[in-house]
């Protein structure tokens, strides 16, 4: 046997401090009312800074900071200045790229080797990407002129904390909008490291406020009279209630919300390469991702022969220590995400469906899940039709691309759709009729900041990324 | 894969008889998306092998090892001092294992046979016109023959990848049986020279060909091309070893040869092959490589890991 030996990344590279206060219009400061909330580590339940928990107060501060930036400093910018601050900031993140990823899988339990080589790249990215737009945005195709609409207000998920900053901040300030941010109350850390990379880059003061707390904080945010665009990343619950809290005013809104996603594979399908594929689309990330390939459709004349080298595979994943470079599977965010994937997969169980893990011992402390597959699911399961967000992926059947079809667009979600197929006009074929904001073929969970991404149905309404996400923050 | 059912397991010896049925079960076996098996292959290389699970890895390189000379320029007296090389690869370090086997021209087969007699260390020669392959077949095979009575117990020979990419598989299987036969008790290497199939696909029917032929070992390449191992490549032939004993119960080797020069590049592999195929092909019978300065990186490694300094270029042997 050849066995790894323990390969953990240092931890020393970042200096938590044991408290954080709100970032609002440049500088750190104590919440108006004292309120706390503790940032743990998932891995280890260890409590690693407290977190002030900003009120209607703070909240109401940041939003004028916001709107005393965007009147004086950064809406009467001329872009290529704007384009400097940017640039410079995506290259701070790369510098510290190191100290952000270790921050990030420490807060949010994910694997080091993922938050090294997927998020922290992407994250520098988007920066440099948006920064690129900045001085071109009459070339953008929203008139000769597009105006900024002024204070953005942004709340974001626990599953990719920088990234979905990076994706709410980086095209809010390239068009000349000023952001008031709220990270998750679980994973607050890196979007406050972030804040101290805006002071290095001495960015005007104001122009990003960052205001930690939780939904209490999120909502009196999104209902503050003084902000004129809301963008949410998070569960369909709270999207309706913030399209609700906005309707009738002039804010304008993007979601982006859940989804169920198919990953659909036919008979003539890379095999190996669809394996990695189905692998990669529900375990990347516990499987804490919206876009996540979670509904598995494969065609019943290969089904077996799929779901054996699946098997085999998944017992090739290796669950621990988010910190270790060789961890493929780490830590779930928080308990109450973790109390919500057993709820559902009990009832996946009690309703009928298979039941399958690998071996796989789990750590004691601190929040895990084996990677788990389900056979013999049914369009009726609910396991089949609620997001699980963790790493379970239900597996069903279908006979015929038709079939396929229908079965893949049978959810109220329509976030991302996966093909596997060597014939390539099947993929546009199918492409065409899935009613989902992405589609892979032959591969999943690709991202690129060039690239619009966004959902149909449940999944939300707006696109992140490429030209398509300047229009969420222009007056167009 | 698809084209290997349980009820197929019986008839895959059949196939080499007609060019139709090997044709239509070589075009029916799964394809490979190339973007698909060059990622898998570049996040396998991201494991970070340390400490204990790197000496463990450098001594099983080291005794997976073909030390390989194969120039125009080899001399008997070249040859010897390989071969003495290859029985104890750190005069000053008895605990360092020996190497997997020592890879040469036919001609120099008797020089390494005498200094190898009686050792664990085993002898390949290439045969059958290497690297071209582009001789007749009665010559090909009594290649092969001379080299095995001089001594070689291994041989790796060439497939005629002229005929495979014209699409002459019977042609190719032919000439690989007839090959195997000419071995007699002598293990046979089949030679896919992947740089020259090009295609993922072209590998992965390459690979069952030679296997449902009765090759013994795959192996990647002359190193005689401007192309030679990869880790994609190698994970293809790899699945088709794991897919080959399935359908059939027979296991087959798998060698990479050709541009394979650090440590790390060697671990990656080692770390593909466990976890592609699992640790029954994690020794030497099972997975080799050909190449042969990777050995004195392998012991300067080794010796850093026990002494905890590096050593310079002239503490290791040079032959």
């Amino acid at each position: 046997m050849f066995e790894y030996a323990p390969a953990p990344e240092s931890r020393s590279v970042v200096d938590i401090k044991p408290s954080y206060g709100l970032f609002i219009d440049g500088r750190f400061v104590d919440p108006a009312d004292g309120g706390s909330l503790k940032s743990v580590n998932p891995a280890s339940e260890e409590v690693l800074a407290e977190i002030a928990e900003g009120g209607a107060q703070d909240v109401d501060r940041a939003v004028r900071a916001a709107r005393k930036a965007y009147e004086k400093v950064w809406g009467p910018m001329p872009g290529r200045d704007r384009a400097k601050y940017l640039y410079r900031i995506a290259r701070i993140i790369q510098e510290r790229s190191r100290e952000l990823a270790v921050l990030e899988s420490l807060d949010n339990g994910k694997p080091i080797k993922e938050s090294r080589d997927v998020d922290l790249p992407l994250v520098a990215a988007h920066f440099f990407y948006y920064a690129g737009w900045a001085d071109k945005l009459p070339h953008a195709g929203f008139g000769v002129n597009p105006q900024p609409l002024g204070v953005a207000a942004q709340v974001i998920p626990w599953n990719f904390p920088l990234l979905m900053l990076a994706w709410k901040i980086a095209p809010a300030l390239a068009a000349g909008n000023t952001v008031v941010l709220k990270p998750a109350e679980t994973t607050p850390l890196t979007a406050l490291l972030f804040a101290e990379i805006c002071q290095q880059a001495e960015l005007p003061a104001g122009v990003v406020n960052i205001v930690t707390g939780a939904g209490e904080t999120g909502r009196a945010l999104v209902e503050h009279d003084g902000v004129d665009k809301v963008a949410f990343t998070g569960s369909t619950d709270v999207g309706r209630a913030i399209a609700r809290a906005v309707a009738g005013s002039r804010k304008k809104l993007t979601l982006e919300l859940g989804g169920k996603a198919a990953n659909i594979v036919f008979d003539d399908a890379p095999v190996d390469q669809a394996v990695e594929g189905i692998v990669n689309g529900i375990f990347f990330n516990q499987g804490h991702v919206c876009c996540a390939g979670s509904r598995l459709l494969v065609q019943e004349s290969v089904a077996e022969q799929v779901l054996d080298s699946l098997k085999r595979r998944m017992a090739q994943l290796r669950v621990g220590d988010p910190l270790d470079k060789n961890t493929d599977i780490g830590a779930i965010n928080s308990a109450a995400q973790l109390a919500r994937i057993q709820e559902l997969t009990e009832a996946g169980a009690a309703e009928g469906a298979q039941r399958w893990s690998p071996p796989c011992e789990l750590p004691e402390r601190g929040f895990w899940f084996a990677p788990t597959l389900f056979t013999g699911v049914t369009q009726a399961h609910r396991i089949a039709r609620e997001e699980i967000f963790g790493p379970v992926l239900s597996v069903l059947t279908f006979r015929t691309p038709a079939e396929a079809v229908e079965k893949a667009n049978n959810t109220p979600y329509g976030l991302s759709a996966g093909i596997w197929t060597e014939k390539g006009s099947r993929i546009l074929w199918m492409a065409d009729r899935l009613r989902a904001g992405v589609v892979w073929a032959n591969t999943f969970n690709k991202f690129d900041p060039t690239s619009p991404f966004g959902g149909y149905k449940e999944s939300g309404y707006g696109r992140e990324g490429g030209r398509h996400g300047l229009e969420a923050y222009l007056n167009v | 894969m698809t084209a290997t059912t349980t009820s197929a397991r019986s008839d895959l010896s059949e196939l080499g008889r007609s060019e139709t049925a090997l044709r239509t079960f070589l075009h029916g076996l799964p394809g490979v998306d190339q973007v698909g098996a060059e990622q898998r292959a570049a996040q396998l290389g991201t494991r970070s092998i340390k400490t204990t699970a790197k000496a463990q890895a450098i001594d099983l390189a080291i005794r997976m090892v073909d030390l390989t000379t194969l120039e125009g320029a080899d001399t008997p007296g070249k040859v010897r001092a390989l071969a003495a090389k290859a029985l104890r690869p750190d005069p000053a370090d008895p605990s360092c294992p020996h190497v997997g086997a020592v890879c040469v021209y036919p001609a120099m087969v008797p020089y390494v046979a005498e200094v190898l007699r009686g050792s664990a260390v085993h002898l390949a020669s290439v045969a059958t016109a290497f690297p071209s392959g582009q001789a007749p077949m009665e010559i090909k095979l009594a290649d092969t023959r001379a080299a095995v009575e001089a001594g070689a117990d291994e041989i790796d020979m060439v497939i005629n990848r002229g005929a495979f990419l014209a699409g002459r598989y019977a042609e190719v299987y032919d000439e690989i049986a007839a090959t195997k036969q000419a071995c007699g008790d002598a293990h046979l290497k089949v030679i896919l020279e992947t740089g020259e199939l090009a295609t993922y696909d072209n590998v992965r029917r390459a690979s069952w060909l030679a296997m449902l032929a009765g090759g013994d070992f795959i192996k990647t390449s002359t190193g005689k091309v401007p192309v030679a191992a990869t880790l994609p490549v190698t994970l293809v032939m790899l699945e088709a070893v794991r897919d080959f004993r399935a359908a059939t119960g027979r296991q087959v080797g798998v060698k990479p040869a050709g541009g394979i020069k650090t440590t790390k590049d060697a671990i990656k592999y080692l770390v593909m092959v466990n976890e592609t195929v699992g640790p029954d092909w994690l020794d030497p019978d099972w997975f080799r490589f050909g190449a042969s300065s990777l050995l004195n990186d392998l012991l300067m490694q080794r010796t850093k890991l026990t002494t905890g300094v590096y050593a310079g270029p002239d503490y290791f042997t040079l032959d």
